[in-house]
């Protein structure tokens, strides 16, 4: 049996001018996921996040974290979390390696100790060079990844990235792929806010959306996928036609000479609809969803009432 | 419970007096390096200033005054310039220090750290009495230029300096807990700092003023600490005794502390 790396109960948080940010939410993150914390901008995640690692007072409810209750010994708490937040937040007139030196400090690392992680953390961010630059002196992402450098320098076993890869580029963007997941392999918890969906779906094997202060999903990332009855797809012709295709079973749509589209629901294959184009004569250049299937449902779960699609039930 | 990892990290493998240790230690170093990174507005402006006191009202005016509370008037003004220094010092280094650090948010990074608010609020006074203990030194060495002395009572002396300067950087911590922009940092000094000081006694003794004035003046925390500070140096009793000097100061050190450490508690200023 594990205990729950994260467990949160009834938590509510009204901010000083009467605004109530979360209302009463429920959450569990079980030791060794990679969980997803999705949700609309002003939807309550950094709130939520901020609980956590004690930068918001909570009005009211529990936090556990690896099952020590924050009330009961924060310090113990906070020295399993490491946090990457949204905003930038270290003095931009520092060096980068002094500031996550002085974060190992912070957490009791002997000079020693702190040396070598930070060396080890800003080379596996790829910042080293950048060790005695001023931290203004870097661009927006290697800013980010400094962050993460800097949260990971205690060797936490709980990390939490508020949008990590906002306003990184693709490239480093999958390194930073890859090196969570590596990190979550060799045991670490991670939790993630992005509003990169198809970062969510690639990398998270859990997933929580979060929509004016209120949990209105929590399931597993295939759970939540298969939930879609309806994908749509756009298929890109070799030659141009005059009308979409007349064929049983499939509703083929134009969007223009050379462009259609058709709605599969669940249970009919692409083979299919691949013959029925055959047999009509069309050679088929490319096919691609017309939307990440994540981004689908979210659209529909976050929905503003009245505008709800139909793509799920249940 | 969750024995579930038997590998602990550095962080977790830590007593936590050895962590909160490393944590002060780590914050005083980090203030220390703060202001001697800027030097050209931490450390040059005080010794300009001080040495232009030394030389108008020590040099010039002074060799006209003669003596003033049984000393040349060169002499009486040196250990009011010294605390003066020590004051605005201390307190501004922990005022702009705390302030900035709010406002970059890297308060955060210590927030979500283990370091318990106590050792946060101590490590922030230390950087600030090390600024105020920096700054003093460097008048002390220049007023050397100007006049000889001997220190009369060591202990006196420095305990008189440490107190002072742990005061006014609670008191500028305090000020930077409130302040919401830059300028709320520099009112209290404009305001209230610098009238006391220049009404405390560094300039003249106190016997100089007409009852009414004198017995305001008593009023003043800082009239304590010159005059102490000054009996500590030269061994001539001053305007009030030294015990009741000592017990006033350390009175508002617990006093000052224990606001601080409330408002750090609740989140003052920098919890959402
Ligand atoms: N200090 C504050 N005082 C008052 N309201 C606040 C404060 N901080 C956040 N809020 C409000 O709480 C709500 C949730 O904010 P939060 O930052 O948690 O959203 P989020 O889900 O992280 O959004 P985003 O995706 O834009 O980062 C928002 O309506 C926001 O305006
Ligand atoms: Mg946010």
């Amino acid at each position: 049996m594990t205990t729950a790396a994260l467990s949160i109960a009834g938590l509510k948080k009204v901010y000083a001018d009467g605004f109530t940010a979360l209302k009463g939410i429920d959450l569990e993150v079980k030791e060794g996921d990679f969980f997803a914390l999705l949700g609309p901008n002003g939807a309550g995640k950094s709130t939520t996040i901020g609980i956590i690692c004690s930068l918001v007072r909570k009005t009211e409810g529990a936090v556990k974290i690896f099952g020590i209750d924050v009330d009961k010994d924060f310090a113990a708490a906070k020295r399993l979390i490491g946090v990457v937040p949204q905003e930038f937040n270290f003095s931009i007139f520092e060096k980068v390696g002094d500031i996550v030196e002085v974060q190992a400090g912070f957490y009791g690392l002997s000079l020693r100790e702190g040396a070598v992680n930070t060396e080890k953390y800003l080379k596996r961010l790829g910042l080293w060079d950048k060790r005695n630059a001023q931290a203004r002196h870097l661009s927006g992402g290697m800013k980010r990844r400094l962050m993460i450098a800097r949260a990971l320098v205690h060797e936490p076993r709980l990390l939490i990235l508020d949008e990590p890869t906002a306003g990184v580029d693709i490239e480093i963007r999958r390194s930073m792929w890859a090196f969570l997941e590596e990190m979550n392999q060799a045991g670490t918890t991670i939790i993630l806010t992005t509003h990169y969906l198809e970062e969510a779906e690639s990398l998270c094997r859990n997933i929580a959306i979060i929509d004016h202060g209120e949990i209105v999903e929590n399931t597993s990332m295939r759970a939540l996928l298969g939930q879609l009855t309806t994908e749509t797809f756009v298929v890109d012709l070799a030659e141009p036609v005059a009308a979409a295709p007349e064929v049983p079973g499939f509703a083929f749509r134009q969007v223009d000479a050379q462009c259609l589209e058709l709605d599969l629901t669940r249970g009919q294959h692409l083979n299919a609809a691949f013959a029925a184009l055959d047999s009509a004569g069309l050679k088929v250049m490319s096919l691609r969803n017309k939307s990440n299937r994540l981004e689908q449902l979210f659209v529909s779960l976050t929905a503003s009432e009245g505008s709800a699609e139909t793509l799920v039930h249940g | 419970m969750a024995e579930s990892t038997p590998h602990l990290s550095p962080a977790e493998a830590k007593s936590t007096l050895s962590a909160d240790w490393v944590a002060f230690r780590t914050i005083v170093i980090k203030e220390i390096r703060r202001f001697l990174r800027i030097w050209p507005q931490t450390l040059v402006p005080p010794a300009i200033s001080m040495v232009l006191y030394f030389l108008i009202f020590g040099t010039f005016i002074g060799s006209r005054v003669g003596q003033m509370g049984g000393l040349d008037y060169m002499a009486f003004i040196v250990p009011g310039l010294i605390m003066m220094s020590v004051i605005t010092n201390a307190y501004s280094n922990v005022a702009s220090s705390f302030y900035s650090t709010k406002f970059q948010r890297s308060i955060e990074t210590m927030l979500v750290a283990p370091i318990p608010n106590g050792v946060i609020l101590a490590g922030f006074v230390a950087g600030g009495v090390a600024r105020g203990l920096c700054v003093g030194a460097i008048v002390t060495i220049m007023a050397g230029f100007f006049v000889d002395f001997t220190i009369h009572s060591f202990a006196l002396t420095v305990g008189m300096i440490l107190m002072t300067a742990v005061l006014f950087s609670l008191g500028g911590f305090i000020n930077a807990v409130f302040a919401d922009k830059f300028d709320d940092i520099s009112i209290i000094p404009a305001f209230v700092l610098t009238p006391l000081t220049y009404l405390g006694g560094v300039f003249y003794s106190l016997d100089l003023l007409p009852d009414f004035w004198r017995t305001v003046s008593y009023f003043n925390p800082i009239v304590y600490m010159v005059s102490s500070f000054r009996y500590g140096i030269f061994g001539v009793s001053g305007d009030v005794p030294v015990y009741l000097s000592v017990a006033a100061i350390g009175g508002f050190v617990v006093l000052f502390w224990t606001i601080s450490l409330v408002l750090l508690n609740r989140g003052t200023g920098i919890r959402a």
